[in-house]
């Protein structure tokens, strides 16, 4: 829609192969530390002006991609294209031309909003007359500007990442990394966090690449790729990946699982799991096939949910796992989060 | 290409309102400039906001001053020339005030491993720009805080009867300057290695006393055993304390008579196997010392992601 919105200068013009710019492009990207192999030989595009995600449980190697990306790592083997530059040779060019949230606060906390900011502007060498209201612009964009004044570390935690993501915008970069950008954020804020990046598609033109390992944020993103053990096994958009399941997902709570499995397998062929401690299970028309187990099943049955493919299924059936279970269920977060904490550096 | 603002101006697409063009020029001098110049500025901020630290920084300094100093006057009192009009006060002052620079210049370093834990040291290590830039920023605002420290010092001049000419406390001021930027830049070589802040202070801890011991800040550096002699002249503090105590006894009001004693007992040269190290020779020194540091902590700030 705004092809002629201006590629930053000192951008480099990308070659155009695949139709729609590409403003990243990764290919045969491979990452070992020592006998650990993070990243096991991904390619993918993202085309500018898109919303891309990385979807995938925590170790899956999201986060080693998107450092090789920003240049904070080097890749084993492969290349990655960033805005025209190699982030591997070409570091300071990537640099100034992306812009980074992280995951964990990078803010100084002692400092003003305004400070951080100016601190960033003129690290990046924003052109002195931009800087005020280039500053002003990012921090409406995620309603901050009368807290200016305010220090940081009188923010809450949803207004610390708005303030991150607008520091990121601040050098209009061409890419913004968001690296998990609602994790450890209660779901109110993480709603409004995402009505801020929305908002900001209509307000910039900027690509967006993203890594969550939440479902339903997912589905914000233009396009996904799930990767799973460092390998990306499926790209595509979310409606197209539901799509190619083409199956609802039924779960059923009985007094005997096990032999509820056993039955569903026996009596209709059915591949079932228990996932998420109900029994689970995909079937072409889910609606159809509820009366028929009521009729036909001889195990107790005490309920039964019937849904439309979401993203967890296509998770689940590229995987063979949910994602939650992938990570290793709900105390995971808490240990997660505590190693954070802990392991700051 | 330096600073284009001039883009084609406004977007008429869909709803993309105008964005503030922020072409962003390429890395040059004057981008390392403005990186020098907000690290700098960041630690005054620092400094301004956080009044307990400079008071705190103080009491040590002070205490050295006015306990150490007052008590120790009478037992000083024998060796000293006249001790009716010289005050064992005004000895120790050149020492204690670089005492006064020597704790604010190391743990505004320190405030890098601190910045690390927190995070925002990420923020720094991934801008566009030198880490040469980064770390001159830093040394350039340790020393400016802290020989600002050192100036609050100065200020007590009076107590200690030293007088308050112009061209002594610019001298001092001055040297204090070096010392601060020397003693910060090893703090910053020091924190490029340390990841933990209980780490950096426990070490600082260790360094700072014997640093400020060897220094000849309490004693004049004649007539001791051998092996002191030598640890004395490897600490650059000595070098700092030595230039600065000659030149206050230099503007005492005294008579020729005790000036003479107390340039030859009180206040000798420092000397090399009994060459005396001329005064530019000894900030000569302690400057290099601080470059060379300052470039290893570069090189390992740039070494490391």
């Amino acid at each position: 829609m705004t092809a002629e919105a201006g590629t930053s200068p000192g951008a480099r013009q990308v070659a155009d192969s695949t139709g729609p710019e590409a403003v990243i492009s990764v290919s045969g990207l491979v990452k070992r530390y020592g006998q650990v192999e993070a990243v096991r030989g991904i390619d993918f595009e993202v085309r500018r002006g898109e919303t891309f995600g990385f979807l995938g449980p925590n170790g899956a190697g999201k986060s080693t991609t998107i450092k090789i990306l920003c240049t904070l790592a080097t890749a084993t083997a492969g290349t990655a294209m960033v805005a025209g530059y190699n982030s591997a040779t070409e570091r300071d060019a990537v640099r100034q031309n992306i812009g980074l949230v992280f995951q964990d606060t990078t803010l100084d906390t002692y400092l003003t909003a305004e400070q951080n900011l100016r601190f960033h502007a003129e690290l990046y060498g924003v052109p002195k007359a931009a800087v005020m209201p280039r500053m002003r612009q990012v921090m409406d964009m995620v309603g901050l500007w009368d807290r200016k004044d305010s220090l940081v570390s009188t923010y809450s935690g949803g207004m610390q990442r708005r303030l991150e993501i607008a520091r990121g915008l601040l050098h209009a970069p061409r890419v913004l990394f968001l690296d998990e950008p609602t994790v450890g954020l209660d779901p109110q804020t993480r709603s409004g966090i995402w009505t801020y990046i929305n908002d900001l598609k209509s307000r910039e033109d900027i690509t967006i690449f993203l890594t969550t390992h939440y479902m339903d944020e997912a589905e914000h993103c233009d396009r996904i790729a799930i990767i799973d053990h460092g390998r990306i096994v499926a790209i595509d958009t979310p409606e197209a990946l539901k799509a190619s399941i083409g199956k609802d997902r039924v779960q059923i709570q009985t007094q005997d699982n096990q032999a509820a499995i056993a039955e569903l397998g026996s009596k209709f062929g059915l591949d079932a799991a228990v996932r998420e401690g109900v029994v689970t299970f995909s079937v072409a028309s889910g609606e159809q096939f509820v009366p028929r187990l009521f009729s036909e099943f001889s195990v107790p049955i005490q309920s039964v949910s019937v849904s439309r493919p979401s993203l967890d299924d296509v998770f689940m059936s590229y995987t063979g796992t949910t994602i939650r279970d992938a990570e290793g269920g709900a105390g995971n977060e808490f240990m997660r989060n505590m190693a954070r904490m802990r392991g700051r550096r | 290409m330096a600073t284009q603002t001039s883009e084609p101006a406004a977007v008429t697409g869909a709803g993309v309102v105008d964005r503030i063009r922020v072409s962003v020029p390429d890395r040059g001098l004057r981008h390392d400039l403005r990186a020098v110049s907000i690290v700098w500025r960041r630690e005054l901020i620092r400094f301004r906001t956080d009044r307990l630290r400079a008071i705190t920084a103080l009491v040590q300094p002070f205490l050295f001053l006015f306990i150490l100093g007052t008590g120790l006057s009478s037992l000083a009192g024998g060796s000293l020339p006249h001790s009716s009009t010289f005050d064992f006060k005004t000895f120790i002052y050149p020492g204690v005030l670089a005492m006064s620079v020597l704790f604010t210049a190391i743990f505004s370093a320190g405030s890098i491993v601190w910045d690390r834990e927190f995070g925002f040291l990420r923020e720094i290590l991934v801008a566009p720009v030198s880490r040469g830039a980064i770390v001159i920023g830093k040394c350039l605002g340790g020393a400016t805080i802290a020989t600002f420290q050192g100036v609050i010092f100065l200020c007590l001049a009076w107590f200690a009867h030293v007088p308050y000419n112009p061209v002594l406390i610019l001298s001092l001021i001055g040297m204090l300057l070096l010392l601060s930027f020397t003693l910060t830049a090893f703090g910053v070589m020091m924190a490029a290695r340390i990841k933990q802040f209980q780490a950096f202070m426990a070490l600082t801890q260790m360094l700072v006393m014997p640093l400020f011991f060897l220094s000849g800040a309490l004693y004049p550096l004649t007539g001791l055993p051998a092996w002191l002699t030598v640890l004395t002249r490897l600490d650059p503090l000595t070098y700092v304390v030595g230039p600065m105590r000659h030149l206050v006894f230099s503007h005492l009001n005294v008579s020729p008579q005790i000036a003479a004693i107390l340039n030859t007992r009180l206040a000798p040269s420092i000397t090399w196997a009994g060459w005396a190290v001329p005064v530019w020779l000894s900030l000569g020194i302690v400057a290099v010392m601080g470059l060379v540091m300052m470039s290893v902590a570069i090189a390992e700030f740039s070494k490391t992601e």
